[in-house]
């Protein structure tokens, strides 16, 4: 288990990358998300991966399960949830303002240049 | 006093809950709301300064789970110092901003609230997870307010701001499992216990997730290859928020010092100041390109976002020094930093606003309304945030200079003076372009207004009151290097209540 469960946290991670460091915003809040799913997996991942096991004490239970991550995670993704509707919007108003949805608007800079 | 300790966390927190009651356009309410509570942040913070001064390290238990469990907020000298700091820029930013720049787009001055909040959580904090929580707090305030009041700059330099930082806390999640997976703990004082009495195995991934850690700080810091985001950044947001953004960078360093003191510092067995002779070379290399950028900038604001990267370079290397010594100087040279770039970046919005179509752009324009005014601010700030005497970043400066050992003098002091020389250059040409070779000034002019004006003498007025409470200054951060090396008191402040199954 622990071996297909790296594969997929770094798979995932990797492609997360792969996409934020693409050249157009879509992609790049894509990547951003993606990559915050593989933390949020990561996390999980910490206290080490027990199936079947108990989050509360409990008489007569032997087989625990670390309740600690299980709260990191869900911090972890309602802060991910706002920031990715937050980036999205903001990817809306950057293509609105610009005009084109590059994350590095050449337009935008040569018209700096100009002007300074 | 128990309670006082959460006070600088709810205080900024009710108060900007309190300005989304109404979302109408009466600014007023708002006005005295936020000026109101920042005042009384000061005071908090000045109290808690004096207790930390009388009481040494203690503690507050929320939900009185106590440590190493529960999430505790810990109140040493360093922490009331930055408290102490960041409210007082506070203070002044917000004064400055009810001029009219508040005005300018939708629910600033709760924004404004909620980041004090998230930065003054920061510095309290004891617990590393908790730590991350502030600090997307802070972050999710910031990005709403470097867009305030819109603009095709600001949205593009804002979504670099974001993306950058919501990878940044993707890391910081990676670096926290890992010290949790390998120490399972996330209290700080816990943590450095367990990783004093590390297991052999696990050394390579805790120095992993330290390493990554440092990464994370870096960004927020703005260290030498993480730094591209903050001259534009800086330069784009509305003035009253980059001045607040003045302490940003410190919630880095902060950060920065006290994991790496406390964490994996002298007592940290085989990772003990692992990272520390790192940091020097970076933060070497951060000041002399800090010199060079301050040199090229074309904009009184890029040249102020310039010299905060010097401050960073220059306080890095006192971090990376680790001796009470230097320690004790980067702190006297913090607050003087944090005050006089906010107080500048302030100066420069007042400039372009006076000087109408060339703006904060330093080439010859329209002179500014008021030359004598605004002149002696720029004198006085540029003075101070270059280090010439008898201001007070000459004071920081030498004391941190003093500090250095004989192998450490040639590279410090070489790059420290050549950077501050550059910092004199630029500053010199840009005052005289700006105040010089102006033309005259329209006399019916937008001129500084009172709040403007309380705004800047606040900041900039910081200065001179520094260097002369410098004995009084210097013997508290003495002591709170001496608090901050010192990990076993504050182990033991932490943790030895609960052996004792003592009552806090």
């Amino acid at each position: 288990m622990e071996a297909l469960f790296a594969t997929v946290t770094g798979f995932l991670a990797a492609s997360g990358l792969y996409l934020a460091l693409r050249g157009r915003t879509f992609p790049v809040v894509v990547g951003l998300t993606l990559l915050s799913y593989a933390v949020n997996l990561f996390l999980f991942s910490t206290g080490g991966l027990t199936t079947n096991g108990a989050a509360v004490m409990q008489d007569g239970v032997t087989h625990y399960a670390d309740p600690l991550p299980q709260a990191l995670v869900l911090t972890a993704i309602v802060i991910g949830f706002a920031m990715t509707a937050f980036s999205v919007i903001l990817a809306m108003r950057v293509r609105g303002d610009q005009g084109s949805d590059q994350v590095n608007d050449q337009r935008a800079e040569e018209s700096k240049e100009e002007k300074s | 006093m128990h309670h006082l300790i959460i006070l600088p966390i709810l205080l900024p927190l009710l108060s900007g809950l309190l300005m989304l009651v109404r979302r109408d356009s009466i600014v007023l309410p708002r006005r005295a709301i936020a000026l109101i509570s920042t005042a009384a942040l000061l005071i908090v913070s000045a109290m808690l300064v004096v207790q930390s001064d009388s009481d040494g390290i203690t503690y507050y238990a929320l939900g009185d789970w106590q440590p190493p469990f529960g999430i505790i907020l810990v109140l040493d000298r360093l922490s009331a110092l930055m408290v102490c700091l960041t409210s007082f820029l506070a203070l002044g930013a917000v004064t400055y901003a009810c001029a009219g720049d508040d005005r300018k787009g939708s629910n600033f001055h709760g924004l404004f609230q909620l980041q004090l909040m998230g930065i003054n959580g920061a510095f309290l904090t004891g617990d590393i997870f908790n730590l991350f929580v502030f600090f997307e707090v802070l972050l999710i305030a910031s990005y709403s307010l470097l867009m305030h009041g819109g603009g095709k700059d600001r949205t593009q330099a804002g979504f670099h701001y974001v993306a950058l930082n919501l990878a940044g806390s993707a890391m910081f999640l990676i670096a926290l499992g890992v010290l949790y997976g390998t120490t399972g703990t996330l209290n700080m004082a816990d943590m450095s216990q367990k990783v004093a009495a590390l297991d052999p195995d696990r050394l390579g991934l805790v120095k992993a997730g330290a390493f990554l850690l440092l990464v994370v700080f870096g960004l927020k810091a703005a260290i030498l290859p993480l730094y591209f985001w903050l001259p534009r950044a800086y330069s784009s947001a509305p003035a009253p928020v980059a001045a607040l953004f003045a302490i940003m960078t410190k919630v880095g360093i902060y950060a920065i010092l006290r994991i790496y003191t406390l964490i994996f510092g002298n007592g940290a067995g085989e990772l003990a100041n692992f990272v520390q002779p790192w940091l020097w070379w970076f933060a070497l290399a951060t000041l002399a390109l800090g010199g060079l950028g301050v040199l090229s900038a074309r904009d009184l604001r890029n040249q102020v976002a310039y010299l905060i990267l010097i401050s960073v370079g220059t306080l890095l290397v006192g971090v990376s020094m680790n001796r009470e010594a230097p320690i004790a100087a980067l702190l006297y040279y913090m607050i003087h930093t944090t005050l006089v770039s906010g107080g500048l970046f302030l100066l420069a919005d007042a400039i372009g606003e006076q000087r109408g179509k060339a703006g904060a752009r330093i080439v010859p324009g329209r002179g500014v309304t008021q030359p004598a005014l605004l002149g002696l601010f720029y004198f006085v700030g540029a003075v101070t945030v270059i280090g010439l005497p008898p201001l007070s970043g000459a004071i920081g400066k030498a004391l941190l200079l003093d500090s250095a050992r004989p192998d450490e003098q040639p590279w410090l002091w070489s790059l420290l003076l050549l950077s501050s020389f550059a910092g004199l250059i630029a500053m010199a040409r840009s005052g005289s372009t700006v105040f010089w070779k102006a033309g005259r000034g329209d006399s019916d002019g937008p001129r500084l207004k009172p709040a403007m004006l309380a705004g800047l003498i606040l900041l900039i007025g910081a200065s001179p009151v520094l260097s002369i409470l410098a004995g009084p200054i210097t013997r508290f951060t003495d002591a709170s290097a001496t608090q901050l090396l010192d990990q076993s008191a504050y182990v033991e402040a932490i943790l030895s209540r609960n052996v004792a199954g003592g009552d806090s």
